[in-house]
């Protein structure tokens, strides 16, 4: 499903090159439950944003879902994106002017999908993850927990194949956080592969698999 | 992405900000609305000399006696006069086929008195026809009679004004005054005519022409007045007035004749130009305030890089983005158009109902213009920030730089 071989990464920061990336390879079949773990600066947000086609390699394949991502325009690869990837953020990143109901709606818009059959998959979102009663709040109405739930609903509105979280819990509480890992690892349960950047153990041990992170090489760990 | 939405995504981004978006309003609007507005005060002096022309009549040419080498310069109205023009002259005249009307026009000054009040007067001798070719209108009683124009009978009528100063409330109609050493009737009084370029008619006695040849001691009329049968006319009715005019005055070109039409077309082209010229100066304004929506979006799109890099993340394709902050551009500048447009025509309508007498119109080009202008200039100017947002890299944008 994903696969990715010998991929180097390096950026410019301030004067000196980071090699966020070095030789990794990596596959990860449909269904799958990793967590990436590291330091930070270790390349895992890098490793994340490769896989969700929003970084491209300098050097090395990627492929997903049998595609060689190389060869795709920007605008092929925003397609791709849209279609096979979910972004959960650790900030959220909820439009503040939009209502919980919209920002679900947000990736359909884009997708210029008719607005009744918008309307009923943001509806069954909703429900799905218990915010129905907070469809026409806005996030600063919302606590941590329900904004992130709402983010996560965003980020399933496509029926992506792949989930990519990074650090979904690191602005929230043990509570809420347990509450976001178990919607989280729900969705793998019905078969969407999830992979979640953490640096907190608790979380990275309920995966299946774990990969570490270490000055931008990727090791398959216990 | 379905064009609704993309402007539905507009209106909430522009509701996300509202001091922002209304102050670039306020700017569209100022724009829009003076340049409505000032066309169409530049629109109104031009009806209002074209309506003050009008009322002369305007497919009129005057004859006048002497000639004039330069063509529309004022006319030599005391230069010499190799030859005098006559009544037969005026008479001639009626007989070309593109001629409508011939009023002789004779002016002399004489001493009216009715009883005990007395003044002087400006007396105008003419014939029936002049009552068409200068639109004057009868409050009370006739005008001169039809028909020969050699029959010099007692009659009179007189300008509203004169009426005032001789009769007070006294009704005039068949009362007698005396005009200089003669009696004449009064058979009707004249409407009054609103301001209009030339004579003024409510300080006036008309009278027939022979009477006013007899009463001056002169055969000598001040100028024939020509209506042609219309606007086509004009050319062959001057030709026609030229020609007779020579072949009676043994082959003299001896007099001047001013089409009223060129006249007015002239002043039409030339308020016309200045209407644009104001026009086009007042759309400068729109697009200074395109530069404030350029400047207010770059603003926007640096406030809102997170937002952005989100998009990207969702799937937005770049296109896409440009088309999202486009749309936000455009918005503004229609509403603001909108507005301009509805304030300029409040204010035209105020200042129409304080000043009825100025015929303040806009043009009907000058509200489709300034909108264009307006859309245009938004679009033009929100173009570089919707290509600076739609070219962010969504790493970087969602980190928040």
């Amino acid at each position: 499903m994903i696969r990715l071989e010998a991929i180097d990464r390096s950026f410019q920061v301030g004067g000196e090159w980071v090699h966020a990336l070095r030789q990794v390879s990596l596959e990860i079949p449909a269904g799958d439950y990793v967590a990436i773990m590291g330091p930070s600066g270790s390349g895992k947000s890098t490793l994340l944003n490769m896989i969700g086609l929003l970084d491209r390699p300098d050097r090395g394949r990627y492929l997903l879902g049998g595609i060689d991502t190389a060869g795709l325009s920007e605008e092929g690869r925003a397609d791709l994106r849209r279609d096979k990837i979910g972004f959960v953020f650790q900030s959220f990143h909820l439009i503040p002017r939009l209502t919980a109901a919209e920002n679900v709606e947000l990736p359909l818009v884009l997708a210029g999908i008719d607005p009744h059959e918008r309307k009923a998959r943001v509806a069954d979102l909703l429900r799905q993850l218990n915010l129905s009663d907070r469809a026409r709040h806005r996030p600063d109405q919302l606590s941590g927990g329900q904004r992130q739930r709402v983010a996560i609903a965003r980020a399933l509105a496509m029926r992506p194949a792949v989930l990519l979280a990074d650090e979904p819990t690191g602005n929230l509480d043990l509570t809420s956080g347990r509450e976001v890992v178990e919607t989280l690892e729900g969705m793998n349960e019905k078969g969407i592969s999830l992979l979640v950047v953490t640096h907190d153990p608790a979380i990275g041990g309920r995966a299946r698999r774990r990969i570490r992170m270490v000055d931008g090489l990727a090791e398959e760990g216990a | 992405m379905r064009t609704a939405d993309l402007f539905g995504f507009g209106l909430k981004a522009l509701g996300g900000a509202r001091l922002r978006t209304a102050l670039m309003l306020l700017a569209m609007t100022i724009g829009v609305a003076a340049v409505v507005m000032l066309t169409a005060l530049g629109e109104g002096a031009r009806r209002y000399v074209v309506e003050s022309f009008s009322d002369l009549g305007t497919h009129l040419l005057i004859v006048l006696p002497g000639r004039s080498e330069t063509t529309g310069a004022a006319p030599p109205i005391m230069g010499e006069t190799p030859r005098d023009l006559t009544l037969d002259d005026a008479l001639a005249l009626a007989r070309g086929r593109d001629v409508e009307f011939v009023a002789p026009l004779m002016i002399g000054s004489a001493p009216a008195s009715n009883g005990g009040r007395q003044r002087d007067l400006t007396v105008i001798g003419s014939t029936w026809e002049l009552l068409p070719v200068r639109h004057l209108r009868l409050r009370q009683g006739g005008f001169l009679p039809k028909g020969d124009a050699d029959r010099a009978s007692p009659v009179v009528v007189l300008g509203e004004k004169t009426l005032k100063e001789l009769f007070g409330n006294q009704s005039p109609l068949g009362a007698w005054i005396r005009l200089g050493d003669r009696r004449f009737r009064v058979i009707g009084v004249l409407e009054p005519l609103g301001q209009s370029v030339g004579t003024d008619f409510s300080d006036i006695a008309i009278i027939p022409v022979a009477s006013a040849q007899a009463l001056f001691n002169t055969s000598s009329l001040f100028r024939i007045l020509v209506q042609a049968k219309g606007r086509e006319a004009i050319p062959k009715a001057r030709e026609f007035i030229l020609d007779t005019i020579r072949a009676r005055h043994e082959g003299e070109d001896d007099v001047t004749v001013i089409a009223q039409d060129a006249l007015l077309s002239t002043f039409d082209g030339i308020l016309r130009a200045l209407t644009y010229t104001v026009g086009a100066i007042a759309a400068v304004s729109l697009a200074v305030a395109g530069i404030l929506i350029m400047n207010v979006m770059l603003v926007a799109v640096s406030q809102r890089t997170q937002e952005i890099g989100l998009l990207k993340a969702l799937g937005a394709t770049q296109p896409q983005v440009l088309g999202l902050f486009l749309a936000e551009s455009a918005l503004l500048s229609i509403l603001g158009a909108i507005s301009g447009v509805l304030v300029a025509q409040g204010v035209i309508w105020g200042v129409a109902r304080a000043y009825p007498a100025f015929p303040i119109a806009a043009p009907l080009w000058a509200p489709i213009a300034a909108v264009a202008v307006a859309i245009t200039s938004g679009l033009l100017f929100g173009w570089l920030p919707a290509r600076r947002a739609s070219r962010l890299d969504p790493v970087l944008a969602l980190a928040g730089g």
